[in-house]
């Protein structure tokens, strides 16, 4: 931790902290990059900030596993200090950047290459690596030289690593070595190259469909390689009804798993796609009302350990094409906390309503979905069992419960506005954002 | 207008064709749908009982031919049917009205790719004036003054005028959609 | 005279016209058979008016049919040559559209081989856009035509005026799940009233059929002939054959072909049905495209007045009219 002579100081004024069920009002006092108070109310020095929070609730900032930052290749559509900025509007402290950028992160000089860009950002940047070279799912790349460097994901996003062999070869030295496999779950022969979920709606509009059981094969394969294995695995954007109960039994019956969900695939199904706007377009694709309901009963029985974004960004031209032409992806990082806070807890503005209430969601839960376990999986915990905490890093969300907004494209920090919310009510916005005691975001504006 | 009026105006209007013609030689009767049809049957039969000699018929809807399409909404498309070849026949275009003289020349223009007609001559029942083109009638059966706020409706029971709101600025035209 | 007409900007799906629509386009189409008759067949309606023809997937039947439409209601045409057009050269399909809307075209006729390129180029351009096929969605103006032959022979052979396809049994035959033209004919067949059950191996019937305005589904051709009235005999194209779980196209013919001998099956009344082009002994075999009771060279012929009617049904009406026409101002 770098000493500052003058570091900045802060202090948080009114915030409501839910500790064990019971909500407080509470003040936080901030110096440099390390809360140094945390009580009901506190006096504020004369040099000290003062960010308010009447109303809205505090929290640890949060930690994307899956997002998709596009340098080097797709500049584009987002650089990482673009994507960092989006981030920290969203109220996160650190995102994982996928490596299925151009060329793939599969070596230690990506890596490396990648990290420097990283230098100004508004966010932690956790750099994660393929799994096979190229993410051609032929060959492996060198897993434990990237360990050593720090690399602690590895993930051929986009794609499934779809041998069973080479699966088997990455789960033994990902086992012997503590890293993280994380899979996207699609079996390229049953999809068939499918643009969206194939039902009801592929077959009205003529849209070839991949069907829900591509998902569902590749998860069971991946499932019995773990058992046969005793290894661990993390599942990335689970979609359907079908593989969850898969994941649901598999936890059940003791495999160390995780998993994830998007934003995206809790809120909206393929009845989007009916008017061709390949916005709607991401792989997963959208699906039934049931695969919805499934996910926001995966998120509250524990199923589904962390919510991440998948954020994908794409350039106005890309998405402005024919719905099979387009690629598939959707931004989020602005957004997820205030889709999943109006899905799951406030339950507001449902476009897929009849759960049931087991599937309500406190706050304090949700928190978890988006800052304990992500932070575990990713291996970027803060040492502190007690997230906001004299000591602790500043890394803080302040949330407004309470704001009702819309996505105004000509306001998002992206470089890209392939967003599906773009008329949505959502219920609730990120205030503000500490990102090691900087104040990266006041009064949902981000400040550099 | 009456219905024995009309009958009257008919056999007046028989005849005066077959004056001015020298008898009824190639002659064609072409009734403009759907408001001269009727007549143009009725004419046509009246001149067979004056000449003794069959008169082709035939109709004609001058939709497509309308100077005002794609400015009013799309009216439902009537039969067409000429049975004749009309190269040097005279034509006698039988309509219920005249008003603007709009779907007279629509018709001028429909007839002229059936072949050259000899000569076209306009039988109406009611002249109501407003013309805005140069067309005139040959044959009235009545001379109906009207104002543009007026309705002129032709069936085979007579003539009836009513009265109906029109928007201040309204041109003849506008209003006239099926009319002469 | 017309009570109401409700003005339509585009033409992209049967969906957009319903019933009442389709209905209206068939009674104009009639105006136009009679137009075609004509020692003349042309009308000035639709004159100073131009009409783009964009076909970005190959077509000549359905391009020439769309041009002959457009020049008989006097229309001026432009036709866009793929191959040495810029979008070759990679400029977007939607770069395209508006460059070709920009030069004040009234209307754009298009076929695109994704499904939805019709639903998203009318949200791009200002003209008129009217689907020619696109991808595996739709074929509005085929359909369009098909139940326009097949109500004119309905009523020739039954020597009445129906007005709706009510009475009628039609069965659709081949790769139904991948064919725009039988989408299509399934929406405006039905929304006509007419009883459709869909014949095909499992793997080339829509999934999710069970949503469709159908009848029955069957992978077994030979029960349903005797029952039907019209038999809709879809084209199969040899790269289907693998998907179908078929070894070849003969044995697609064994199955599903409409043979001599299958189409002696059928009651005497019964009309065949195709949208070509035909693969003559495979799908159907000559005597029986060919025979008396076949309705495809009708449907070829009706694919003029049929576009005329739809051409005129767009352009020839004013975009802000909704009216109702008093007969009294006559």
């Amino acid at each position: 931790m770098t000493v500052v002579a003058d570091p900045q100081e802060i202090v948080i004024k009114g915030a409501t902290l839910v500790e064990n069920g019971v909500e407080h009002r509470t003040d936080v006092h901030i110096v440099g990059e390390s809360i140094v108070n945390v009580a009901g109310e506190l006096e504020v020095p004369a040099r000290a900030k003062v960010l308010d929070a009447s109303g809205c609730y505090l929290m640890p900032a949060f930690v994307d596993l899956h997002t998709h930052l596009r340098e080097p290749g797709g500049e584009r559509s987002e650089t990482v200090t673009s994507g960092s900025r989006a981030a920290a509007l969203g109220g996160y402290r650190c995102v994982v950047a996928m490596p299925n950028t151009v060329p793939a992160i599969d070596s230690v000089a990506m890596v490396d290459y990648l990290r420097a860009l990283c230098d100004d950002t508004l966010c932690d940047v956790e750099v994660s690596a393929a799994i096979t070279i190229g993410r051609l799912g032929e060959r492996l790349v060198p897993i434990r030289e990237l360990a050593g460097r720090g690399v602690r994901i590895f993930t051929d996003d986009g794609r499934g690593v779809q041998d069973d062999g080479l699966m088997a070869e990455a789960l033994r030295i990902a086992r012997e070595l503590g890293v993280v496999i994380a899979q996207h779950c699609e079996d390229e022969i049953h999809a068939r190259g499918g643009h969206m979920h194939e039902g009801k709606w592929s077959s009205l509009l003529g849209i070839p469909g991949q069907p829900s059981g591509a998902e569902e094969v590749m998860v069971a394969r991946d499932l019995r390689l773990v058992r046969e294995l005793d290894a661990s695995m993390h599942f990335l954007h689970l979609s359907t009804e079908g593989a969850i109960e898969l994941v649901r039994r598999a936890k059940a019956g003791g495999l160390r798993i995780t998993a994830e969900a998007t934003p995206h695939h809790l809120s909206l199904t393929h009845a989007e796609v009916a008017t061709y706007d390949a916005r709607f377009k991401v792989n997963p694709p959208l699906r039934t009302d049931r695969d919805v309901l499934a996910v926001r009963a995966g998120i509250a029985d524990h199923t589904i350990d962390a919510i991440a974004t998948d954020h994908a960004p794409h350039s106005p031209e890309a998405k402005d094409e024919p719905f099979d032409c387009a690629p598939p992806g959707m931004i989020g990082l602005e957004t997820a906390f205030s889709v999943a806070y109006g899905e799951l807890v406030a339950r507001a503005n449902l476009r897929v309503s009849g759960g049931l209430a087991s599937q309500a969601v406190t706050i304090a839960d949700l928190v978890k979905l988006f800052t304990t376990n992500p932070a575990r999986i990713a291996g970027v915990a803060t040492p502190n069992e007690q997230l906001i905490a004299s000591g602790s890093p500043a890394d803080l969300v302040v949330f407004d419960p309470t704001e009702r907004w819309n996505v105004r494209l000509g306001d998002i920090a992206s470089r890209s506005q392939n967003t599906p919310f773009e008329h949505f009510d959502l219920t609730g916005r990120v205030r503000h954002t500490l990102y090691r005691g900087e104040p990266v975001v006041i009064d949902a504006t981000a400040q550099r | 207008m009456n219905p024995e009026d009309l009958r009257r105006a008919l056999v007046r209007i028989a005849h005066e064709i077959v004056e001015r013609n020298h008898g009824t030689d190639m002659l064609v009767v072409v009734g403009l749908q759907t408001g001269g049809a009727p007549f143009a049957r009725r004419l046509a039969e009246h001149l067979r009982e004056i000449s003794g000699n069959a008169i082709p018929l035939g109709l004609l809807d001058v939709a497509l031919y309308r100077d005002d399409i794609g400015t009013r909404p799309v009216i439902a498309h009537s039969l067409t049917e000429i049975p004749v070849d009309l190269s040097d026949r005279v034509v006698i275009i039988v309509d219920d009205v005249l008003f603007t003289g709009r779907t007279v020349r629509a018709a001028l223009d429909a007839l002229a790719d059936y072949g050259r007609a000899r000569a076209v001559q306009l039988a109406v029942i009611v002249d109501r004036g407003h013309r805005e083109l140069p067309i005139r009638p040959d044959y009235v059966g009545k001379n109906l003054p009207t104002r543009l706020d007026e309705t002129v409706k032709v069936s085979e029971e007579g003539v009836v005028i009513g009265e109906f709101e029109i928007a201040e600025g309204t041109t003849a035209s506008e209003m006239s959609e099926g009319s002469s | 005279m017309i009570d109401e007409m409700l003005v339509r900007r585009n033409l992209l799906s049967i969906e957009d016209l319903g019933r009442e629509g389709i209905l209206e386009i068939l009674r104009e189409s009639e105006t136009f058979v009679e137009v075609a008759s004509r020692r003349m067949p042309k009308v000035p309606a639709l004159r100073g008016k131009t009409i783009a023809i964009a076909f970005f997937e190959k077509s000549t039947r359905t391009r020439l049919s769309f041009e002959m439409a457009a020049k008989r209601l006097s229309a001026d045409t432009l036709t866009i040559d793929i191959s040495a057009s810029s979008m070759s050269k990679g400029e977007s399909l939607r770069d395209t559209l508006e460059t070709i809307d920009a030069l004040g075209v009234d209307a754009i006729v298009m076929r695109h081989q994704s499904s939805g390129a019709a639903v998203l180029a009318s949200k791009w351009v200002q003209a008129s856009v009217v689907n020619a096929g696109d991808g595996q969605h739709e074929h509005p103006t085929q359909a369009l035509l098909d139940a326009f032959t097949l109500r004119e022979a309905i009523r020739r052979f039954q020597a009445a005026s129906v007005e709706d396809l009510s009475s009628c049994r039609v069965t659709i035959v081949g790769d139904v799940r991948h064919s725009r033209v039988a989408r299509s004919n399934v929406l405006a067949l039905s929304a006509l009233g007419a009883r459709i059950t869909l014949v095909a191996p499992r793997e080339l019937l829509p999934v999710s059929v069970e949503d469709w305005p159908i009848e029955a589904v069957t992978e077994e051709i030979d029960s349903v002939l005797p029952g039907t009235d019209a038999c809709y005999v879809l084209r199969i194209q040899h790269e289907r054959m693998v998907d179908a779980g078929l070894s070849d196209l003969g044995e697609y013919r064994r199955n599903f072909g409409l043979t001599i001998e299958r189409a002696q099956r059928l009651a005497p009344h019964a009309l065949i049905m195709h949208p070509g082009p035909l693969n003559r002994g495979v799908e159907i075999d000559s005597q029986v495209a060919d025979g008396p009771n076949s309705l495809i060279r009708a449907q070829v012929r009706n694919g003029v007045p049929v576009r005329m009617a739809v051409l005129f049904h767009l352009l020839g009406t004013s975009r802000n009219a909704v009216e109702e026409i008093d007969d009294g101002r006559g």
